[in-house]
């Protein structure tokens, strides 16, 4: 049995060092690798490993045929269809500090550059609502501002957006044949500048794009999977900051209880807060050293107290 | 058994020497509009130049996620996170065979085409409802380093930081 932990790390080394020597189909193939094993261990049938290993790779492949410019586009028409359905909070002291906190938060992550980099705007709505698009605009409602009762749970919120900028979990939902017409339109085009046929075109397809990104954000949420990984990424964001990655399942806890069934929010678009602090649970959250010091309390006091 | 518990520390060197080696002297590009150079492997390192979208580096050295570079033109040489860099040619002004190249998923990207700012004015013009100065006001929220020191230190959270 002692042996088991040796020949796990062995695997996975094994499994990096693959990876590090193939360099771009190494999203690809770590899918494979990993489903491969799985499928021995008789986790998982042939059938699906197959489709796991197919659909990693047009995944990953989808979000890399974006360039972060174009991200970087798509992101702002978002940004602007989120802020036309709920205004903007128009208070300079939440915003700044939500910035601040926002900026330390995203230095700490595994994406801190982006094409515009990270910017975050409170929105004017009692919904417990927060919405990150591709790129890095961030939106926070009250609702969920209410849901915090210090800046650790802040923290938490933001870090968990963030982590979908990271893993551009976004651009994951635009439907690949929107890719394919965006590249044709690309190849097509060439040195000349776009001709009006090209434009038409191509803001179709980006108009169907924005659509895709919405509706998931606003209407169907992301995938129970999806939401893990950003949770799993917050909790490292949060350690790195010295933040206590509790606050995401205490902050997560007063949520469940303000959530109202059937609401358009949170409720309908994320996966319950109990099944979300279950799965936290189980990846090794530890509590910082030391306690916050009064300072950090007195200025979420200050900033968010009346919101 | 003891080749076996060897093994993970074989493959761990392996791996530690090809991250050290595997970029230096590599070509990459600054993907990201505004690329500041820094004097230290942290984002509290003071900026000793800032680089434009597309512009060339050579990577001399790799510590975890930060990469000693230096432009290919003018400026000195410095740090940048490596998200801000791509392995793709970024090319400014594509040329007919650079758009098929970029179309195929090739080795490099087209700045300014696909997704740009005609096809968001556009856009802008057929969904005359939407407000984009929101989002332009959203944007220019700039948050000096200084600032997010202060934060840090005052906060009792990481001085330095916490990037990698």
């Amino acid at each position: 049995m002692r042996s088991l932990p040796c020949k796990t790390a062995a695997r996975l080394l094994l499994a990096a060092a693959f990876a590090m020597a193939c360099g771009c189909a190494a999203v690809d193939e770590l899918a494979k690798v990993g489903t491969a094993v799985a499928e021995s261990q008789g986790k998982i049938s042939k059938e699906q490993s197959q489709s796991i290993t197919r659909s990693t790779g047009a995944l990953a492949k989808a979000a890399e045929d974006f360039t972060p410019e174009q991200e970087y586009y798509i992101g702002r028409s978002v940004g602007a269809v989120i802020v036309n359905r709920y205004r903007p909070y128009r208070e300079d002291q939440a915003n700044g500090y939500l910035n601040l906190l926002g900026q330390a938060l995203a230095q700490a992550s595994d994406r801190p550059e982006t094409f515009g980099g990270y910017h975050f705007l409170v929105l004017d709505s009692d919904e417990i609502n927060a919405f990150a698009t591709p790129g890095g605009l961030i939106f926070i409602s009250r609702g969920m501002l209410r849901c915090c009762k210090n800046e650790d749970e802040v923290a938490a919120v933001l870090a968990h957006e963030i982590s979908h900028v990271q893993l551009r979990h976004g651009i994951q939902s635009i439907e690949q044949s929107r890719k394919t017409e965006a590249l044709k339109v690309l190849a097509v085009e060439g040195t000349k500048t776009f001709g009006g046929k090209e434009l038409a075109d191509l803001t179709k397809t980006f108009e169907s794009s924005i659509g895709d990104i919405t509706s998931t954000l606003i209407n169907n949420g992301y995938s129970r999977a999806f939401e893990r990984e950003a949770d799993a990424a917050a909790v490292r964001i949060l350690s790195r900051v010295g933040y206590d990655p509790n606050a995401l399942a205490a902050m997560l806890r007063e949520m469940g209880k303000r959530l109202k069934p059937g609401g358009a929010d949170f409720a309908k678009t994320h996966p319950s807060p109990a099944s979300r602090i279950e799965d936290i649970s189980s990846m090794g959250v530890r509590k910082p050293s030391s306690p916050a010091p009064a300072a950090r309390q007195a200025r979420f006091q200050r900033a968010l107290g009346g919101v | 058994m003891k080749a076996r518990t060897a093994l993970p520390f074989f493959l761990l060197a392996f791996l530690l020497a090809f991250a050290a080696a595997g970029n230096a002297g590599k070509m990459m590009s600054v993907q990201v509009k505004k690329g500041d150079v820094r004097a230290t492997p942290n984002f509290l390192g003071k900026i000793v130049t800032t680089l434009a979208y597309g512009d060339r580096v050579e990577v001399l050295e790799t510590r975890e996620s930060w990469l000693r570079i230096a432009p290919a033109g003018r400026g000195a040489a410095g740090w940048m996170h490596v998200s801000a860099l791509s392995e793709k040619r970024i090319v400014l002004k594509a040329g007919a065979k650079d758009a098929q190249v970029a179309a195929s998923g090739g080795e490099l990207a087209l700045a300014g085409k696909g997704f740009n700012a005609d096809v968001e004015a556009e856009f802008k013009s057929r969904n005359r409802n939407l407000d984009f100065s929101l989002i332009d006001r959203m944007q220019a929220v700039e948050v000096p380093q200084e600032k997010i020191a202060l934060f840090l230190k005052e906060g009792g959270l990481a001085a330095e930081g916490g990037a990698r």
